[in-house]
């Protein structure tokens, strides 16, 4: 598999730091667990978290029995680690954490002209993040966004304008783009994607869905 | 694979057994060997080399965390913590992978997103790096000398810059949070830390 459309800089900066939304954090997560190259870009950022953290002359100095105090807790059991997740052809192992392995459990809402939606329940400001289920040859309705939009296909494939997208592919579309993913002809297409602000479609009735179904 | 890995670090385990000299870098003018003192820690539960860790990274952990705007009493508690999970999830550390400051960065990260932001922190799923595969001490040292280069590089851009990256980037303070803590325009700030990342780029080249 080959992955032509990868995270930028800012992204993998931003979650290396630990500063990106929950609902980003789950697009950059997933995106890495199918892209080799954005895992090795990720590495070199968080050694620069590591630079940061052993580097220069900050120290704040700790209390006298910081140490005692730390060993005393080894000895307490450990907090339980999350269970490891299930390879899945479809859905990499971020997503499962919030809509399990089966895709048909998936409570999916109807958008219209057979696009289906679920939203994932990511907690906090900066951003929302819901599956997508687009029929074959189907684009997704034509919408304009706020802020930053990314696309990450999980299954199937879609085409954008000049560009065409496969699994594992994320497409990071702005505020100045007017975007249409059309899914491919042959496959039915499931994406990941994550909005800064609720998508505002130029079309009038899904303008008044959009309330309705928040999109 | 915990056994395998062991045996690979026999050298490690040798070190660990000094750890009174190495851990007061007198050897050779050489600082202590971090990753392995963390590997006596994760095979051997050793806590002697467990008190060195503690004693280097304890600090630096609640000075990054303060930077990110925690007061001194709550980064010491969450330093705790973090020093605490370096011990319990000792078995994840691979120093191939990440060298031991990554690797503490990446928990005390974690502590301040799950404290601050009370949201989850998905992380991508695991590669399968094979049951026998034994961590080459090549590849550890390669790993802790670009800590090492990355940190050089750091400490030669100039104070306003790296203090801009640690704060901005790395320490979760938005821009008009620094902006009141250091009086500069929010513009200033800004164009500031683009600056400090050209030349990061600049001299890792
Ligand atoms: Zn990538």
């Amino acid at each position: 598999m080959t992955i032509k459309h990868h995270l930028n800089d800012d992204l993998l900066m931003a979650y290396a730091a630990g500063t990106l939304s929950e609902a980003f954090s789950l697009a950059v997560a997933t995106h890495i667990s199918l892209c080799d190259d954005c895992r090795a870009a990720l590495a070199a950022y968080e050694a620069m978290g590591g630079a940061i953290l052993d580097g220069g002359d900050d120290l704040a100095p700790m209390s006298d029995d910081a140490l005692a105090r730390a060993m005393a807790r080894l000895d307490m059991p450990a907090p339980i680690a999350a269970p490891k997740m299930p390879k899945h052809a479809v859905l990499p192992a971020p997503l499962q954490h919030y809509v399990g392995t089966d895709l048909s459990a998936i409570k999916w809402r109807k958008l219209g002209m057979g696009v289906r939606q679920a939203i994932l329940p990511t907690k906090g400001k900066g951003g929302s993040a819901r599956l997508l289920h687009i029929p074959a040859g189907q684009a997704v309705p034509d919408h304009g966004h706020r802020g930053m939009e990314l696309t990450l296909v999980l299954k199937g494939a879609f085409r954008d304008e000049s560009q065409h997208f496969a699994r594992g592919d994320i497409e990071i579309a702005t505020e100045a783009d007017e975007h249409t993913p059309v899914a491919m002809s042959d496959e039915d297409c499931i994406c990941l994607a994550v909005t800064d602000a609720p998508l505002r479609f130029n079309a009038l009735i899904p303008r008044l869905m959009q309330p309705i179904f928040r999109i | 694979m915990l056994q395998a890995a062991s045996a690979g670090c026999k050298g490690y385990s040798v070190l660990a057994n000094k750890v009174g000299n190495v851990a007061n870098g007198q050897e050779m003018g050489v600082g202590p060997d971090f990753a392995g003192l963390m590997l006596a820690v994760r095979d051997k539960a050793d806590r002697a080399a467990y008190g060195v860790v503690f004693s280097h990274f304890g600090p630096r952990v609640k000075a990054f965390l303060m930077k990110s705007g925690s007061d001194a009493a709550l980064a010491e508690e969450l330093a705790q913590d973090v020093m605490v999970t370096v011990w319990h999830k000792s078995a994840q550390f691979d120093p191939a992978r990440a060298s031991l400051s990554t690797w503490i960065f990446t928990i005390a990260r974690n502590r301040r997103v799950d404290y601050f932001r009370r949201a989850r922190r998905p992380e991508p799923e695991d590669l399968d790096w094979g049951a026998s595969e034994e961590p080459d001490a090549a590849d550890i040292y390669q790993t802790a000398e670009e800590t090492r280069r990355l940190g050089a590089a750091l400490s030669t851009l100039p104070e306003p810059q790296r203090a801009l990256i640690e704060r901005a980037d790395f320490g979760d303070l938005s821009h008009s949070e620094i902006a009141a803590q250091t009086g500069l325009p929010l513009g200033t700030i800004k164009s500031r830390i683009r600056l400090a990342l050209e030349r990061l780029r600049q001299n890792m080249n």
